[in-house]
């Protein structure tokens, strides 16, 4: 079937400062098929697209619209030649209904009527299998639903040329099959579809053909059709490598932290955790799947300490039974409270008793690791503060989903940033900035951060690095906890492995790993347990090793007989 | 009747924050917070006063002097929002800076051009123009006891008039609707094919010229007195502050500009009821209600927390498409 | 191929820079000062008549930008007494800022040190020893000051009330708190006179000791900003509340106790012009420094080193355009179109430190 050319683009270069984003880059695109633009993270994809789109010029390159040389310096230029993007972080107006976002910077002849707009909208929501509420305020939406409103915002401008730009990240698996039977009818109707991705999967079942873009460079453009999964993998990351994480079996697995019935309520009053219970144990990675906004974020800030909860327990298990009593604490007099309540023995088991001894002699036999611990601490953290958790002792790591905006500070270096965690260590005034420094001399070494120097703002470094500074810093607090939330999101391969393996390591020293992912194929290969929540539920706790894909995915979307009626 | 001249003279009051603030809710709309006004109201007021110090008392048709006064003030006050926005749009420096500059220097020029200024030319007979109609039979208002109808004016309807019809150009026109998104989203606006540099351009300005227009209203219209223009300054941080109170609808700065009169000219006229007894001291006590309830509006508004109440999204961040 | 020729294509293209050579940047600043001395003289000669009319005389509008601080050994005495209050409100500022506590009431913080400290020799002068008594107007002054300071932070840590409105009103309030007392001290209307009482000790000179404090204070801020755990503490709220809270940061607490320090040295900045120097108050004290102030902060990217260079650029511009005036012999307010004028090439050139322009080549035609 002979096909007619959309677009060309031709020889296309970009720089950003010394960082070269594209390089000569040739891409074609036909009238009525999808072609999928495969590459990792950081390949350069998104920027490509973005230069079709307006949002960047070409330093270099010649683009074609339907063989005509054409100059897109803006977004409009790309709608004059009806060509459209849906951006991966979306951009509306949260104060704006549906329709008013939908309708934002179209000139249109006649007065501005919303109830009109409201009814085309409609209509080709209909058209296309949509199901969208015109008037209902971005503020108030689930992320599917926003990305349904990107899409009739674009095909409003009558664009026949879409791009995608990893549309399927923050989408369940149903509703991925949802908007890939909305691609095919729009395909159908002549429209020509570039869908951005680094899943493999997903570009054998949607896609006519495939372009392969590596570390800036057009790799080749193949048919889907004779291609393979191993094929493309190696187009993409240069070498062969293996798709496999190494899961090693759960040492002595005990519980570390046990949430009793958690319930918890957002800002507007929603309840957005309905009585969480589950258990966490050392030496185990214990996944989180669900659809992004499911209460994941929600449930690691309550165990942070950064959300209220009034319900529930959170229990901490210290690991102290037999352990000398000064690993734990140092001050002489709470030694002496918790000798009279009569906690502790001797290595020959006798039980100790400090009445009637001297100061000097009690502090000797305590720092000499002759006092033990009988049995472990049990330490409740609901509604303690992040800073009340750490002084009970309980060492807590935190990887949080948004990195630059809550777990380390954009504009400091990477030394500043290291001392989130410590600087109030000891009791004088002014920071001390030397052990922080040669923290962060460790972590840029060992995890191969790429990094002008240790003074360079984080924000100027690129995601995978920005996460290594992150992760290391938080291990370095040798946890007992390790709760990460995306910890690979945006990151290429290689850091992802990196990442994997760190957890991993984490795992054999016996700390109890929480992991929050959105890759149920990551979540499979890595977990020994999975726990699926569903609108602020647990709907399943699943065993790593034997679960499937499609387990989860229904466990995620599924809804209560007795609940509202969402599901078609 | 005391009380109700009492009210028809804060309206008249009002006017000049309606148009103050009005200016500044179309400028903050588009992101932009423009800490300029006070300079800007002084400089709409330097401008009117300054074509009128030429024509004022030639024999030209009293409306074209009405118009041309009204013209120059808006122009001078719009270049002053021309500079603002190529410092803050173009050059992307920071806002509040930029604003303070602004304020220094349009006080400044204000003050240096009204000094050499004939208070005979351009104040004296233009005041009676301005004040049409209701300054035509001041005897009539006089024997009713409304001293004050006559002190509304032109400009007192023109700022009623602005008001409704910024509110109606933000919220139920496209032209509103794509502004609005350049002041919250900016990204989102440029992405839809807005250009937000225009947006931002053409709303700083008209925003400056409305607010120039209320210090040229102030001296010409309302106080008619050669020294007023010195006060126009304070007045323009207190449009800044309605802004909050009238929560970024143009049509409620009437509303707030009409109790912050009232609250401003209390003292005056409760130190003149004699069965309230005060002394000379308790008068810069009443003068700080005006500002007391700004500050009780603020802190209800805060605690409410409604997110159609909240400033502009990107108020004071300055946009490049390319920052990533 | 293709027989378009006439592609058009952005001209200037925009892109934000990646790192400058100190040097250049330095070129950039003094390049801006130059073209904003020409061009503030050609206000000048628009505004000025007797410069108009003697065109030649332009070399003495200069001559006089710079006399008007250095003509004599007491006018540089001047200078630097100026540039230390104006430096000590901005460092008062400075805590805030960094905070991003955007707290534009100096004016109303200082004026209530000078509030603080002037009723306590009202009252007290002349009854209890003169060293207890400058004791107690400091005491004072730091206390006015903070809690000026500390009533817009309470709300702002509370309900998270927007401190700029805020803080602006506050500044009003304090004008017509003091009209309120001075009406009471001196029921005629009358402006209250120097008080006897309660005066700074004056070695050296009678404007060393401000100057010596302000430039400790400089020091110490700094040192408190950069090195110590409050300053820490205090640029993690001000980068993002989320990291704070998520290390355990008491975000309330950090926004109270810094702007209590902010007032209380908006207090000193009063004590010092209270006891140091008026030894009167009348609403008008401050003079609005407390907004030139804020300006000087923010030149000097809230810096405490670079603030000090700051807030003497802004003052010798301020003394030499007030000589510029006196010089021609001119009314209104010139000094402040001059001042205004600099600042603008002076923010404006921030521009060219940060961003790069490109201008495009034309295009290529490709066979």
């Amino acid at each position: 079937m002979e096909k007619n050319v959309a677009i060309q683009m031709k020889n296309i270069s970009k720089a950003f400062g010394s960082k070269v984003a594209n390089s000569h880059v040739d891409l074609t695109v036909c009238r009525g098929e999808i072609l999928a633009v495969l590459g990792e993270n950081g390949c350069g994809k998104t920027s490509l697209m973005n230069m079709l789109a307006g949002i960047y010029f070409p330093d270099e390159g010649q683009i074609f619209v339907d063989g005509k040389e054409v100059v897109i310096a803006s977004p409009k230029d790309a709608f004059d030649h009806k060509i459209g993007m849906i951006h991966q972080h979306f951009k509306l107006v949260d104060i704006f209904t549906a329709a008013e976002n939908i309708v934002l910077g179209i000139d249109e002849e006649g007065r501005y009527n919303i109830n009109d707009v409201n009814s085309r909208v409609s209509a080709i929501a209909d058209k296309y299998g949509f199901h969208i509420d015109p008037k209902k305020k971005i503020y108030d939406m689930s992320v599917s639903e926003k990305q349904t409103v990107e899409i009739i915002k674009v095909l409003y401008r009558g664009a026949d040329i879409l791009i995608l730009d990893e549309p399927t990240a923050v989408l369940t698996p149903q509703e991925t099959t949802r908007l890939f039977a909305v691609l095919r009818a729009m395909k159908a109707d002549g429209k020509s579809i570039i869908i951005i991705t680094h899943k493999l999967h997903e570009v054998l079942s949607i896609s006519d053909r495939v372009a392969v873009l590596r570390a800036g460079t057009h790799i080749a453009t193949v048919d889907t059709a004779s291609t393979n999964e191993s094929e493309l993998t190696e187009m993409m990351v240069g070498k062969k490598v293996v798709l496999n994480i190494d899961r090693a079996e759960p040492k002595n697995p005990e519980p570390r932290l046990v949430v009793k019935n958690i319930r918890s309520v957002d800002e507007d009053g929603n309840e957005v955790l309905k009585g969480i219970s589950f258990t966490a144990n050392a030496g185990e990675i214990l996944g989180i799947a669900g659809i992004a906004g499911s209460g994941q974020r929600e449930l690691l800030e309550t165990i942070a300490g950064l959300h209220p909860s009034n319900v529930g327990d959170v229990i901490f298990h210290s690991p102290k039974k037999n352990k000398p009593v000064s690993y734990f604490h140092k001050s002489y007099e709470k030694v002496l409270e918790l000798s009279k309540e009569n906690k502790f023995h001797y290595e020959n088991g006798e039980r100790v008793d400090f009445t009637g001894m001297r100061r000097k002699d009690i502090k000797k036999l305590v720092n000499d690791e002759k006092v033990l611990f009988d049995e472990d601490e049990l330490i409740d953290l609901r509604d303690k503060t992040p800073l009340q958790i750490r002084e009970l002792g309980v060492r807590l790591s935190f990887v949080p989903e948004d990195r630059l905006g809550m777990g380390l500070v954009g504009n400091m270096d990477i030394t500043d940033n290291m001392m989130l965690r410590s600087y109030r260590k000891g009791d004088s005034i002014f920071v001390n900035r030397q052990k922080p420094k040669a923290l962060a001399e460790d972590i840029v070494s060992s995890l191969e951060v790429s990094t002008p120097g240790l003074s360079t703002p984080v924000r100027k470094l690129s995601g995978g690095n920005v996460q290594k500074v992150l992760v290391g810093r938080e291990i370095a607090l040798s946890p007992k906890v390790l709760m990460a939330a995306y910890p690979v999101r945006g990151l290429d391969i290689n850091s992802s492995y990196l990442i994997y393996n760190l957890l991993n390591k984490q795992k054999e020293n016996g700390v109890a790993v929480i992991f929050v992912g959105e890759d149920l194929d990551v979540l499979l290969g890595l977990c020994d347990r999975i726990m699926v929540l569903n609108s602020g539920k647990i709907t399943g706790i699943l065993d790593g090793r034997t679960a499937t894909k499609e387990e989860i995915g229904f466990l995620m979307t599924k809804t209560d007989g007795m609940g509202e009626e969402k599901h078609e | 009747m005391g009380w109700l001249n009492f009210i028809i003279e804060s309206l008249a009051f009002g006017a000049t924050f309606i148009y103050g603030s009005t200016g500044e809710i179309i400028t903050e709309k588009s992101g932009n917070l423009n800490l300029g006004i006070p300079g800007i109201m002084c400089m709409g007021g330097a401008g009117g006063c300054l074509v009128l110090n030429y024509i004022g008392k030639s024999n030209m048709n009293p409306i074209l002097i009405v118009l041309l006064g009204i013209l120059c003030s808006f122009a001078a006050s719009a270049v002053m929002g021309v500079i603002y926005s190529f410092m803050t749009v173009t050059l992307r420096c920071n806002q509040n800076v930029t604003g303070l500059a602004m304020t220094t220097f349009g006080v400044g020029l204000a003050w240096t051009i009204m000094a050499k200024l004939q208070q005979t030319k351009y104040l004296n007979t233009p005041k009676k123009y301005y004040r049409f109609p209701f300054s035509q039979n001041v005897t009539k208002w006089q024997e009713m006891g409304l001293d004050s109808m006559q002190k509304l004016g032109v400009m007192f309807f023109l700022a009623i008039i602005i008001a409704v019809l910024a509110s109606f150009l933000l919220y139920r026109t496209k032209v509103g609707l794509n502004l609005r998104a350049v002041g919250e989203n900016p990204a989102t606006a440029d992405a839809v094919g807005i250009n937000v540099t225009r947006y931002k351009y053409i709303a700083t300005c008209i925003g400056s010229g409305i607010a120039g227009l209320g210090g040229f209203y102030y001296i010409i219209d309302f106080s008619g007195s050669g020294e007023a223009y010195k006060s126009l300054e304070a007045y323009g941080w207190l449009s800044i502050a309605l802004v909050i109170f009238a929560l970024w609808r143009p049509h409620l700065t009437i509303v707030g500009s009409t109790v912050f009169g009232i609250l401003f000219s209390c003292s005056s006229y409760i130190t003149n009821i004699s069965w309230i007894r005060t002394t000379m001291a308790t008068k810069p006590l009443l003068r700080m209600l005006p500002y007391i309830v700004t500050i009780i509006v603020l802190v209800v508004t805060s605690i409410r927390n409604k997110k159609e109440n909240q400033p502009p999204a990107s108020l004071g961040l300055s946009y490049f498409r390319e920052d990533r | 191929m293709n027989k378009q020729n006439t592609v058009k294509e952005p001209f200037i293209h925009i892109t934000r820079r990646v790192s400058i050579k100190p040097v250049y940047s330095i070129l950039i600043r003094l390049g801006a000062i130059v073209a904003a001395l020409i061009v503030s003289g050609l206000m000048a000669f628009l505004l000025i008549e007797k410069l108009s009319q003697n065109p030649e005389k332009i070399g003495q509008y200069y001559i006089s930008l710079v006399k008007g601080s250095f003509s004599n050994g007491e006018m540089t005495w001047k200078f630097f007494k100026n540039t230390a209050v104006l430096l000590c409100i901005s460092l008062a500022l400075t805590p805030a800022f960094r905070m991003r506590f955007w707290n534009i009431g100096a004016e109303g913080q200082t004026l209530m040190g000078v509030f603080g400290a002037i009723s306590v020799s009202f009252y007290l002068g002349g009854k209890i020893p003169e060293s207890l008594l400058i004791v107690l107007m400091f005491v004072g002054a730091l206390i006015c000051g903070a809690v000026w300071g500390l009533i817009p932070a309470i709300f702002k840590a509370f309900f998270n009330t927007n401190e700029t409105l805020f803080t602006l009103m506050l500044n009003y309030i304090a004008t017509f708190f003091v009209s309120f007392f001075l009406l009471k001290w001196v029921p005629s209307g009358n402006a209250l006179g120097i008080l006897e009482h309660g005066w700074l000790p004056t070695p050296i000179h009678n404007y060393f000791l401000i100057i010596a404090v302000v430039a400790i204070m400089t020091v110490v801020l700094f040192i408190y900003l950069y090195y110590s755990k409050h300053g820490y503490e205090i640029n993690v709220v001000g980068e993002s509340i989320n990291t704070a809270n998520y290390i355990g940061i008491n975000v309330k607490k950090v926004i109270i106790r810094t702007m209590l320090l902010s007032g209380v040295l908006c207090g000193l900045a009063g004590f010092l012009i209270g006891a140091g120097l008026d030894h009167s108050i009348t609403s008008e004290t401050v003079g609005g420094r407390g907004f030139t102030a804020i300006l000087v902060s923010w030149l000097a990217y809230f810096n405490p080193l670079i603030m000090a260079l700051m807030a003497g650029l802004v003052v010798f511009l301020e003394m030499g355009a007030e000589q510029i005036s006196q010089t021609f012999d001119v009314q209104g307010a010139i000094p402040k179109v001059i001042v205004g004028t600099i600042l603008f090439f002076i923010i404006g050139c921030e521009f060219f430190i940060n961003y790069e322009i490109h201008f495009r080549k034309s295009h290529k035609e490709e066979a």
